[in-house]
């Protein structure tokens, strides 16, 4: 509760819902056998698309390896452990994301 | 619409980056004159259902895939400028810890999605709902606009994405003539990510504000009155 008596608590646990269901992000895409977004394939898939990794595209492309790269750990990335990883991946994410925001919020708030 | 490293060249994601600059600076002055000290709780929640909301991708059968953002929703909520401030903070954790979108690119990406999209959906959504203020909020308009200003919103940026990927090939060329970063041309780039936005993804944005505003209404409506 906060002093004008909104009560989050509630809406939090709709954000818990949704990291729970976030795998259904993952599912869907595998059972109607969709790729990834237009646009955003790694250099692997884009030698099958385009023929070619542009050259520059490769180089950039390589400068930054992110710890948890697709919301999936490394062997993680397959059948039932990707939901979970996908799951581990939402409450990480979730939970930075309000960290960071809470605390800029406090910072640049009104005083 | 994350675009990745390495889709833009050096003076695409250089540019986009600077133009971000000042607009971080302004809204975090706007933040500073506007935001209550009781919001900053709903501006981690905001933050957090945007990111949240980008996991669930729709797929298109046997095609791509897409995701709605939130960035009006957000906007509606917390005031664009602090929707500025949140959707940018989702899309650096995405960059940053899960690769989602890239590093070089996040200034593009919070340029399209944090800003553009949030300032155009919440124009839109202002222009439809009408002033502020809590009868405002029980009104048929204020989902109208939650619905036409985030359609608006995400397929604006999704045009954005297809421009700034589009001119690579006429920006880049390399000693063997062949594009150096997006290869896609912009007869390409344009009909690929605006098919998928006007038909599909568009409509899930919408879909998704409509349906947090009609839930808020009913269980937090003091949390719509004061803003919107």
């Amino acid at each position: 509760m906060t002093k004008e008596g909104i009560n989050y608590r509630k809406l939090w646990i709709w954000i818990a819902v949704l990291i729970v269901l976030a795998p259904l992000g993952l599912l869907l895409p595998r059972l109607f056998k969709s790729g990834g977004a237009w646009g955003e394939w790694g250099a692997d898939e884009l030698k099958d698309i385009a023929g070619y990794v542009p050259a520059g595209l490769k180089r950039i492309s390589e400068l930054w390896t992110a710890p948890i790269k697709d919301y999936a750990f490394t062997g993680w990335d397959k059948g039932g452990k990707s939901y979970v990883a996908y799951i581990v991946s939402g409450i990480v994410g979730v939970a930075m994301v309000a960290a960071v925001s809470y605390v800029l919020g406090k910072i640049l708030k009104k005083k | 619409m994350h675009i990745p490293d390495g889709y833009l060249g050096p003076v695409t994601y250089g540019g986009l980056w600077a133009a971000m600059a000042p607009v971080w600076l302004y809204a975090s002055r706007q933040m500073r004159k506007t935001l209550q000290a009781v919001q900053v709780p709903l501006l981690a929640l905001s933050a957090a259902f945007s990111f949240v909301v980008m996991m669930f991708n729709v797929p298109i059968p046997g095609g791509t895939t897409g995701h709605a953002t939130g960035a009006t929703l957000v906007a509606i909520l917390i005031g664009p400028w602090a929707a500025v401030i949140a959707v940018s903070i989702a899309l650096a954790i995405q960059a940053l810890v899960f690769g989602d979108g890239g590093i070089t690119a996040l200034g593009a990406n919070c340029f399209n999605m944090a800003f553009a999209e949030v300032l155009v959906g919440y124009a839109v959504f202002r222009l439809i709902a009408g002033r502020r203020g809590a009868a405002a909020s029980k009104g048929k308009r204020f989902l109208i606009g939650g619905a036409v200003g985030s359609y608006a919103g995400i397929n604006f940026a999704a045009f954005l994405t297809a421009l700034e990927l589009g001119v690579q090939p006429l920006l880049y060329v390399g000693q063997d003539g062949r594009p150096l970063y997006c290869p896609f041309p912009l007869k390409l780039t344009i009909p690929a990510i605006m098919l998928e936005h006007v038909f599909l993804f568009g409509v899930v944005e919408a879909l998704v504000t409509v349906f947090v505003l009609l839930y808020l209404r009913r269980s937090h409506p003091d949390l719509l009155e004061g803003r919107s």
